[in-house]
């Protein structure tokens, strides 16, 4: 918030293709969070370009960043961030409000996201009768039903136990799958390992960027 | 405004946070309260004040004759001093176009008799204008007039009362009443605002009155009114005037206070309005003070609001909420709480400065009532403070950055 900027990143270079589904590793304080609410249009990034589908993004004011955010943008954050007094069909169908599409309407495609993270049983609940794996799987149900470019997936994981991050995890896959962009930040290896490329920061710096090879179920 | 999704995530907002809402709202609805009865019993006090002079016309002056209590130009202390027909004469004279009414007074009391019915009733002789100066209203017939003056008719204008006890149902005008065993027409009946006793007189000419008691120029008592264009100054100057003229006649001493006994209804009549404006204003001042105490309770609470939901909006911002959308969903919650609040605080007070009516008559407050254009002010101060108390939070919670707000816990 002050006035003095603080270089976090340092002549970071980094291309995301669409479908990809990356990771970007990194201890805390390796700039990976500024990483992300820059992609993420969240933050103002002082120096350098960004380009978000081909647009180059600068001069932002708050009622662009908003439009492109619901446009293009999912968010999955580490703490849910659900709306604590809305059900999970009303938390999904909120991003729809901002789109302005049609109270009806909104209904039917949140219905449909929840019903694809297997959570249509769950719809009138609200997040605090939700286990900490169901409420993630109602945030991602939220970040994709605007049916944007890219998810962003901060510390997706971070709060949950190992059996149901590694659900959530299948689920992140399986919508990559399908062909949306996913871009996980985490501080976790095996995490990491799920996806498919894995950039590694350090104090601002990319320190390696490798494609994973995939290991086939049999 | 007609968006129904913002008043759905309205209503839900409201129906979530119960408690805050109501602590809102309540503060508001006690706010407005306070202000509208609080106004209303300082227009009831106005409206007590307004009743006590409306008797009488307010630029009215008394004169009346008194007993010295000095020894001036030779004459002994304790003289009793008695008016005559000349010293209207005289007044008439000096203050010319000043004076706008005047009438003599002489009281008698009479045996009246109308047949079998009978009673004591006091009998004021006077001029045709004291109609003037006492707001006597005719119902039927006449006033005394300036012919009646001349051929000092026996004639009587009787109040609704007289007619009431003497006549029962039947109609008193052109009837003959005995006074003192003498008949005298009934040419008019009035009605008198100033009550019970006002309206059991009896007016006759002055010169007819005169004649028949003793043939005297006695007179008991001098009315008369000032011309308003002579302003505060120019009446108080008449004062010292009339004062001044009526001593020399009767050669009392100046600083002689029971000599001569002139009195102004205008100096009390202005001293007690200026009493009641001063109460009115001490009165709004609580009310505006109290109204303040309420916008800035629900401007605090609004920002522990924002406060509270900066996460929340965070989250709604990060999902594609616009700065404008932000501001537009406190704003509107903030004044739709105001307005409802503010009103049924409005309603209650209405209804209980309805109920209070005259029943607090004893405590100088008569039909204390708020009038429209007070109501549309109130109303208007409450959008307004709504508006208020919600954009400057509003506003700072639009501003956020999500980066930060989503960091708030």
């Amino acid at each position: 918030m002050g006035k003095d900027s603080l270089h976090v990143l340092k002549g970071l270079n980094l291309h995301i293709k669409e479908g990809e589904f990356v990771s970007i590793m990194g201890s805390s304080g390796s700039g990976k969070s500024t990483l992300l609410n820059i992609v993420g249009l969240l933050d103002t990034h002082d120096e350098g370009t960004y380009y978000l589908n081909g647009d180059l993004i600068e001069k932002l004011n708050e009622k662009k960043a908003a439009v492109l955010r619901n446009k293009f943008l999912g968010f999955v954050f580490q703490s849910f961030n659900l709306i604590s007094y809305k059900t999970a069909l009303e938390n999904v169908a909120l991003p729809l409000y901002y789109k302005g599409v049609s109270r009806k309407e909104r209904q039917k495609i949140a219905l449909k996201y929840l019903d694809k993270v297997g959570l249509k049983d769950r719809a009138d609940h609200v997040p605090s009768e939700l286990s900490g794996g169901e409420k993630q799987r109602v945030a991602i149900a939220r970040a994709l039903v605007t049916n944007p470019k890219v998810v962003l997936a901060d510390e997706p994981t971070g709060a949950l136990d190992s059996t149901t991050s590694g659900s959530v995890m299948e689920l992140l896959k399986e919508i990559n799958r399908e062909g949306m962009t996913v871009f996980v930040i985490t501080h976790e290896e095996d995490i990491a390992a799920e996806t498919d490329r894995i950039v590694r920061l350090l104090d601002g710096v990319i320190m390696s960027d490798e494609k994973v090879r995939k290991s086939v179920k049999v | 405004m007609f968006d129904i999704g913002r008043w759905l995530e309205i209503f839900q907002s409201i129906g979530k946070n119960k408690l805050r809402t109501f602590l809102g709202a309540f503060t508001v609805a006690l706010g407005i309260f306070i202000f509208t009865v609080l106004f209303g019993m300082g227009n009831g006090l106005k409206n007590t004040f307004k009743k006590f002079f409306s008797d009488d016309a307010t630029n009215t002056i008394f004169v009346r004759p008194g007993t010295t209590s000095k020894a001036y130009k030779g004459f002994k202390e304790g003289r009793r001093i008695q008016f005559e027909n000349e010293d209207l004469e005289l007044l008439k004279k000096k203050l010319g176009d000043k004076i706008e009414y005047i009438s003599a007074r002489v009281y008698k009391n009479v045996q009246t008799r109308n047949k079998k019915e009978s009673g004591t009733y006091s009998v004021r002789a006077v001029h045709p204008e004291h109609q003037f100066l006492e707001n006597t209203i005719i119902t039927e017939g006449k006033f005394i007039d300036a012919n009646d003056i001349k051929n000092k008719t026996r004639v009587v204008v009787i109040g609704r009362l007289v007619e009431e006890d003497l006549f029962k149902t039947e109609h008193a005008l052109g009837k003959f009443l005995e006074l003192n065993g003498l008949a005298y027409k009934v040419v008019g009946i009035f009605k008198d605002s100033g009550g019970d006793n006002e309206e059991r007189l009896i007016y006759a000419p002055v010169s007819t009155v005169q004649l028949i008691y003793k043939n005297t120029e006695d007179i008991d008592q001098i009315n008369l009114s000032f011309n308003r264009s002579i302003g505060a100054s120019g009446a108080r100057k008449m004062v010292t005037d009339i004062t001044k003229i009526l001593k020399e006649k009767h050669f009392i001493a100046r600083d002689d206070r029971s000599g001569l006994f002139v009195r102004s209804v205008f100096e009390n009549y202005e001293q007690n309005m200026q009493f009641a404006n001063v109460l009115q204003i001490i009165v709004i001042f609580i009310g505006i003070g109290t109204l303040l105490a309420g916008a800035i309770a629900i401007g605090n609470i609004m920002v522990f609001v924002v406060k509270e939901r900066t996460k929340e909006l965070g989250i709604r911002k990060a999902l594609g909420a616009t700065p404008n959308s932000i501001v537009g969903l406190i704003l509107q919650e903030s004044v739709f709480i105001t307005a409802i609040a503010g009103y049924l605080g409005l309603l209650i007070a209405v209804f209980t400065l309805s109920r209070l009516g005259d029943s607090l008559e004893d405590y100088f407050i008569t039909n204390p009532q708020v009038n429209t254009s007070t109501i549309v002010f109130a109303t208007f101060i409450l959008i307004f403070v709504g508006a208020l108390a919600g954009y400057i939070p509003a506003r700072r919670a639009a501003r956020i950055k999500p980066v930060v707000a989503l960091g708030d816990d």
